[in-house]
């Protein structure tokens, strides 16, 4: 046990698992992760099959936290199996159903379950969910959520009292470089920036179908000085229907009318789907650090794309 | 009647920073009953500002701020004042703070708390709203209250759900967050959105017994003694 600012400890025992996936963005390598989303359920097998996909090919999977706002197991508890099953977890939490008290009690049970990255958001609001009639909390927004954790490894509550032990994560934050007027741009820019300086050590992307518009929020980047790693969001295209629904249900998301055809057109939507992400993926590498994956259940077919990757 | 009480002086001061010359803006309306404002309240005012080092170029007086037109056509004379000052400083409601800084070029810092309604939302009911939450950042925000028009009530800056400007929440709803920015960049003070915003302090919806028992409080039969 070593001394830290505010007279806590740091449990080293608990230190020796450092994150892995910021090793690797340290290092300056290409980093993969992945997101999966758990059952709607009192089950765990779903997760150790979507995780099975996963193994030696991801440096990071991603657990939503109540997705869309519909009721599932929690992403603390999917965290900690994952964790236990030897992959690389990033807590998703959001503040739409905890207030300051829970957050702050969620993250020192995190990182005494060896989780170590945590991505920060504020969630989708609730009346998208499966039970649209609930009380949303919002008690922190993400800056808020950022600060939250600065605070807590910094040996401190939000109140200022001294915790036991301080926690240490690789703190993520996520920005839609595809926001579609002016006022949204430059409030992404905004956020981002305040996210920074509360913390944020890397980005995940809004999902992404244009290559260019991703070219463009890079150039913003290099022009603003923003030098975090950026992970660029690929979602897997899975039908028309699909992205016809996220052009018309999903802000921020854009399937260009070219990926709408390939997909009617297609015999194969398995095999065009891969064809269309690996595509994506070597086309906006030379400008990120690394891409975030949500397979949305297709999983199974993580591993084909990535070895596509060049 | 709608109840307001000061803010600290001293976070008045903390709020207005480097701005030194402040124009006065008061409602004449309900902080009048709540001893928040009227003349007497406003000059005296006035006077503690500027002991502390504070020019005040002007000093007006308007029942009600609720009602922008009232507003637009009672600050015509007193352009010159508003002009040469760096922000207003606004004696009034949540309500009457919005309704300023839609019709102001400048920054309108609240110099009051709002703490309930009292059954009313303005004697001119305009689209503001107040959350009466004793924490006013309006300033910050351009005038627009991030707890009414922001369902998530964010305080550092929109999330990503917007789409051509309307709330993830509600197609026919404008984003919140979109009409802060905007107004900010109409009065050129978008750098206020760098500023973090720490988490609300929620006791302050809970107001003390001793208020509660008072005639501001309520006028029930009991209380009115």
């Amino acid at each position: 046990m070593g001394l830290r600012r505010g007279g806590s400890r740091v449990n080293n025992t608990q230190q020796a698992y450092l994150s892995k996936l910021q090793r690797k963005l340290d290092e300056g390598k290409f980093a993969i992760t992945c997101e999966i989303g758990p059952p709607k359920g009192a089950d765990q097998e779903e997760i150790k099959e979507s995780a099975s996909y996963l193994k030696d090919l991801a440096d990071g999977i991603n657990v939503t936290d109540l997705q869309s706002s519909v009721m599932r197991m929690g992403s603390l508890t999917t965290c900690t199996l994952l964790k236990q099953w030897g992959y690389e977890p990033v807590l998703q939490m959001t503040t739409r159903d905890r207030n300051r008290l829970m957050i702050q009690s969620d993250l020192l049970s995190a990182y005494v379950m060896g989780i170590r990255n945590v991505l920060a958001l504020t969630g989708d609001y609730t009346n998208i969910g499966d039970h649209p009639q609930t009380k949303p909390v919002y008690d922190l927004d993400s800056v808020q959520l950022l600060w939250t954790i600065k605070t807590l490894e910094e040996g401190k509550d939000l109140v200022g009292n001294d915790l036991t032990c301080s926690p240490q994560f690789f703190k993520g934050a996520v920005v839609n470089p595809g926001a579609d007027s002016e006022a949204a741009y430059e409030l992404q820019i905004i956020k981002m920036k305040k996210k920074i300086i509360m913390g944020a050590q890397f980005f995940q992307t809004q999902a992404i179908f244009d290559a260019e518009t991703f070219k463009r929020f890079m150039e913003r980047m290099e022009k603003e000085k923003i030098n975090v790693p950026i992970l660029a969001g690929i979602i897997l295209l899975k039908s028309k229907g699909m992205a016809n629904y996220m052009n018309k249900f999903v802000p921020g998301v854009f399937v260009p009318n070219n990926l709408i055809e390939r997909m009617d057109k297609t015999d194969d939507k398995v095999a065009t789907c891969i064809e269309i992400a690996s595509e994506l993926i070597n086309e906006v590498k030379p400008y990120c650090s690394g891409i975030h994956i949500q397979a949305l259940g297709w999983e199974k077919h993580i591993p084909s794309i990535v070895a596509n990757i060049r | 009647m709608i109840l307001t009480e000061f803010k600290p002086v001293e976070e008045i001061l903390e709020k207005l920073g480097a701005e030194k010359k402040i124009f006065i803006l008061g409602c004449g309306g309900c902080p009048e009953g709540a001893e928040t404002g009227g003349k007497k309240v406003l000059n005296e005012m006035k006077d503690t500002l500027e002991q502390k080092g504070l020019e005040i170029t002007g000093l007006i007086e308007i029942d009600f701020l609720c009602q922008k037109s009232l507003i637009r056509s009672r600050i015509k004379p007193r352009k010159e004042e508003i002009n040469a000052a760096d922000s207003i400083l606004v004696f009034s409601c949540g309500l009457g703070v919005q309704a300023s800084a839609e019709v102001m070029d400048k920054v309108c810092h609240p110099a009051l708390n709002t703490i309930t309604f009292g059954g009313i939302t303005g004697m001119w009911q305009g689209k503001e709203r107040c959350d009466t939450c004793g924490n006013c950042i309006l300033d910050l925000t351009g005038g627009i209250c991030p707890y009414t028009a922001c369902p998530k009530t964010l305080e550092n800056g929109a999330c990503a759900g917007q789409s051509n400007d309307k709330c993830e929440t509600d197609p026919e709803r404008d984003c919140g967050w979109v009409l802060i920015y905007n107004n900010l960049k109409r009065i050129g003070k978008l750098e206020l959105l760098d500023k973090f915003i720490p988490p609300r302090d929620y006791r302050k919806e809970l107001p003390t017994a001793k208020l509660r028992n008072s005639k501001l409080w309520a006028y029930d039969e009991e209380v009115a003694e």
